[in-house]
């Protein structure tokens, strides 16, 4: 069986460590720059940057209805941060949300500033009890949809969540070391490979 | 428990910045028009640096009018700029809740022997660098975020170019030099070892550089990716421009896609006239910013 692929949205943002994280994981990364390139790979991870400019840069190079399609093909995403925001079909103070695959409303900067920017610890739910989370001017899950599960929680706010083949949290496991939730991230796109070939 | 102001958390606020355009910005509409070009910062400014140029005299940290102005009308990060060495212009930025700190050799420094001790403050900083040793000191102070200092105010690409150039260099040589020889190179740049043993170990610099200084056209911007820049700042080349939201949103673009030329021949058409740049060599000594620093 060939390796599986995954991508990492590379516009802008947190590309390298995002890819450095897969490889570590034990699948193939490769940056998209390039709409076409979404036909190669198998999961997908829209990384932590600036989802204002993200957005601005999606739509200048038609990635939209592109990015959209994989998902409703099957194919697994993965959303940190910016990625998260990406993902959600309501933003708050917003009346238009982004690509509007994941079921929940969602709250930007909601922690507040760079200055109120921290770590934690925090339990996620089937990957780890432990996990060195870093939160940067990051957002929050406010409420999901039914078919959401939540994985994990700071304080009151939902920082991770999974609904189907979509993947997203708060923070940035980029940032650290540890790869529990990449490695997660790469089960879900070998089972939908599997999944999707049969 | 949570912590605050950590290393992994200044530096990965950078990170986050990586491959994007930073904008100076004198106003709230500027502002707006940076964000809605895909800018994924703005520098909050009294005045760009080719204004403090020809301004003359001494120039300091913003009014905080100016800042707060700027902060109330983009969700995107602020910046702002203290004077080297200025504990308490730096301190009051930071209980603004300014995003970023510029410690910045274009305003009129406030120590001319020491700069701040950056790991001091829970607001990250960015500083300016020509070569190793002025990177890996601001690093042993506390620098989140780099930039190389370029000649601010001149629309001249040569000095980023040389600074961004002699960076990379050293870094090259510190990877291939055996351990034993890094003390006498930190001893000959003036730059701390442990930094240093940092960096060769790594390949790279611990934080992200940008570059800073000259930038004037959307091929100035993609020629300081390619030299290894991990996004761009950009001054008094925008608003300065004839069409500041069709320039802005070129040089976003020719950032974003720093080796495909043919389109960034595209976004370089109409784009009215540039900066008016400044020859270095017709800048006296003193009145060079990038000197600016210790």
């Amino acid at each position: 069986m060939f390796m599986t692929k995954i991508g990492v949205l590379g516009l802008q943002g947190a590309v390298r460590e995002h890819i450095q994280s897969i490889e570590a994981s034990g699948a193939e990364g490769v940056v998209i720059k390039r709409k076409e390139q979404l036909d190669d790979i198998d999961g997908l991870i829209l990384p932590g940057g600036e989802s204002t400019t993200m957005r601005r840069l999606i739509d200048k190079y038609d990635f939209f209805d592109e990015l959209v399609k994989f998902g409703e093909q099957g194919k697994p995403i993965f959303g940190t941060c910016a990625g998260l925001i990406l993902l959600a079909n309501d933003i708050e103070g917003q009346d238009n949300a982004h690509l509007q695959l994941m079921d929940m409303k969602v709250a930007r900067n909601a922690f507040g500033r760079q200055k109120d920017s921290f770590e934690a610890s925090l339990t996620i739910t089937g990957v780890a009890d432990d996990f060195e989370a870093v939160f940067i001017r990051a957002p929050f899950v406010m409420e999901v949809g039914q078919g959401v599960e939540v994985l994990a929680t700071y304080g009151d706010n939902i920082v991770a969540a999974k609904q189907g083949h979509y993947l997203c949290s708060a923070f940035h496991p980029e940032l650290t070391d540890d790869h529990r939730i990449t490695e997660y991230f790469v089960k879900m796109v070998e089972q939908s490979k599997k999944e999707l070939a049969s | 428990m949570s912590k605050l102001g950590t290393d992994r958390v200044k530096r990965g606020m950078a990170e986050m910045q990586k491959g994007g355009v930073i904008m100076d910005v004198i106003n709230a509409e500027q502002a707006k028009i940076a964000e809605e070009a895909g800018a994924v910062a703005v520098m909050a400014l009294e005045r760009v640096p080719s204004d403090i140029r020809a301004a003359g005299g001494v120039a300091r940290m913003a009014d905080p009018t100016i800042v707060e102005e700027v902060m109330n009308a983009v969700s995107i990060p602020v910046m702002a700029k203290a004077r080297i060495g200025h504990i308490v212009e730096a301190r009051v930025l930071e209980a603004m809740g300014v995003d970023y700190i510029d410690e910045s050799e274009v305003l009129t420094p406030a120590d001319e022997v020491y700069h701040l001790l950056k790991s001091d403050y829970t607001v990250p900083f960015v500083c300016g660098c020509r070569n190793i040793g002025e990177a890996a000191r601001r690093i042993g102070e506390g620098a989140s975020m780099l930039r190389t200092k370029g000649e601010p105010g001149t629309g001249n690409i040569v000095e980023a170019v040389r600074h961004m150039r002699e960076v990379q260099t050293q870094i090259r040589q510190l990877v291939h030099m055996s351990k034993d020889e890094i003390m006498t190179f930190a001893k000959d740049h003036g730059a701390p070892f442990e930094v240093l043993l940092d960096i060769k170990e790594n390949g790279r610099l611990p934080v992200v550089n940008f570059a800073a200084g000259g930038i004037a056209t959307p091929a100035d911007a993609a020629l300081m990716m390619q030299l290894g820049a991990d996004g761009v700042f950009v001054g008094s080349g925008i608003f300065k421009s004839d069409n500041p939201a069709k320039f802005a949103r070129a040089i976003v673009e020719a950032t974003t896609h720093y080796e495909d030329y043919e389109l960034i021949a595209k976004v370089s058409k109409d784009l009215g006239t540039a900066m008016k740049g400044i020859e270095i060599s017709t800048i006296a000594p003193e009145q060079r910013m990038q000197d600016r620093g210790w």
